[in-house]
């Protein structure tokens, strides 16, 4: 089910910038429209190009945040979260436990 | 005859003139509308419908600016389920999973998920299952949750320590029916909290309910209970409602969450408790008519779920999957009925998420 749900209306996770609008309607309870709005400002771009691909895989790779093609360096994992926590203001649980454990 | 081809209900393709899509059309929306006591869809809402159907194209799809997120519910049980869960039957790592939804699937979040898929069977397990969290955790960058059904039935006999109330009903001892039932929505918000915040203590994003009320209303109270708890341990935590159908069953009849009856709750009802007891997003789920066309259920299901969207305060990301949302009943789904349906969701009922 995961292909035709993706190819109708699905931003793509980390092909655009669908895990970022996700976390703001989970950490905020945003609605679509506002999630989407909010992303777009932190990245400085429009509710349109946040959706796409072309614009998002370059800038995902500048700003550390993750990319789906496996790039040497480019941070993966905590890494990436961390990155993307600074970039959206908000607080991921597993970043803080790593930080918990790392004392940092 | 000119004709249009659609499908019904089961996935078998038929054709159907414009009058009969039509007249489906207006016959879906009622049905909802007389069930829930919700407004019908207005005229140009029914013309972008029969639009939607009448595409000759095979796949459509919302307008650019007009994508949604897209959550998961059974984890990587999609890869590695028998068919008894749809799956693909391969015996493919859990992470392997994970990491294949989020760089090869688009997906925007995505969770780990126990084999059974239910509270209960994870209690014994649950250092097993905080690995697996702590070490997907370390490579994903997706929101990553942890995933399982409250599935109460689980508690009654044979499986469960509480007698089950469908035998107890057939024997008329309503009110030790009804006590089981009161007994297993305590235990079941009990397992809940033990289980969500281990996973959560492990690094999981969030926890996933799906198929809450499956097993009816004291399924519904425990697990609103236990997302109550769960949210007060872990005021951050992100937490996924998603339902069973469109109405709550009263296997109890009256057992109440917050002073209101949940059995009969509709989807723009069950979102207020779901809210009420600290859900983040909230899943309506209405379950597809085999014996009716693609437009009748997918015209009912725009009508419960857009009425659940108005009166929501926090994102409701409807459920899609074979049987649900207007989706024929059929283990492969039709790609054309799987994507009419979610344009119409989305431009119609403007769900937050699929």
């Amino acid at each position: 089910m995961a292909v035709p749900h993706f190819m109708a209306s699905g931003m793509g996770g980390i092909r655009s910038a669908g895990d970022l609008v996700a976390r703001m309607q989970f950490s905020k309870n945003m609605k679509i429209d506002k999630a989407k709005e909010y992303v777009a400002k932190k990245l400085g771009l429009s509710t349109l190009e946040i959706a796409d691909e072309h614009i998002m895989r370059e800038l995902r790779e500048e700003l550390k945040i993750g990319v789906i093609t496996g790039v040497p360096n480019a941070p993966r994992g905590i890494a990436a979260k961390m990155n993307i926590e600074r970039l959206i203001d908000t607080k991921i649980n597993s970043c803080e436990l790593f930080r918990e454990v790392t004392k940092r | 005859m000119k004709g249009f081809y659609t499908r019904m209900g089961d996935g078998k393709r038929v054709i159907m003139t414009k009058e009969q899509i039509i007249n489906d059309i207006h016959a879906g929306i009622a049905d909802a509308a007389d069930m829930a006591g919700v407004p019908d869809l207005k005229a140009d809402e029914v013309d972008l419908l029969f639009e939607i159907i009448s595409d000759k194209n095979r796949i459509v799809g919302v307008e650019p600016g007009k994508e949604v997120v897209l959550t998961y519910d059974i984890g990587q049980l999609d890869f590695t389920g028998d068919n008894g869960n749809s799956g693909n039957g391969i015996d493919v790592g859990r992470r392997e999973s994970a990491l294949l939804h989020e760089r090869a699937l688009g997906g925007d979040t995505f969770e780990l998920a126990h084999a059974d898929y239910s509270i209960k069977p994870v209690k014994p397990i649950i250092s097993n299952e905080m690995q697996a969290m702590e070490e997907i955790q370390s490579e994903i960058i997706i929101p990553f949750f942890y995933g399982a059904m409250p599935n109460s039935g689980l508690y009654y006999a044979p499986d469960g320590p509480y007698g089950n109330p469908a035998d107890l009903m057939r024997e008329f001892k309503i009110e030790e029916a009804m006590q089981a039932a009161e007994f297993t929505a305590e235990h079941l918000a009990r397992d809940i909290e033990y289980v969500s915040t281990r996973m959560v203590a492990a690094g999981a994003d969030g926890f996933n309910f799906d198929t809450t009320a499956s097993a009816g209303d004291a399924d519904f109270v425990g697990t609103l209970k236990g997302v109550e708890m769960l949210r007060k341990a872990c005021p951050k935590t992100y937490i996924m409602v998603g339902m069973a159908g469109e109405s709550v069953m009263g296997i109890h009849g009256s057992i109440e969450y917050k002073g209101e009856v949940v059995a009969g709750k509709y989807p723009h009802q069950q979102v207020k408790l779901a809210e009420k007891a600290g859900a983040n997003v909230f899943g309506p789920v209405v379950n597809t008519n085999t014996s009716k066309s693609l437009a009748w259920n997918m015209s009912r299901s725009v009508t419960f779920v857009k009425e659940c969207i108005r009166v929501a305060k926090i994102p409701c990301h409807v459920n899609m999957g074979m049987g649900v949302g207007g989706i024929p009943m059929w283990e492969t789904a039709p790609n054309d009925a799987v994507t009419r349906c979610n344009k119409a969701m989305v431009e119609i009922a403007k769900v937050d998420g699929v």
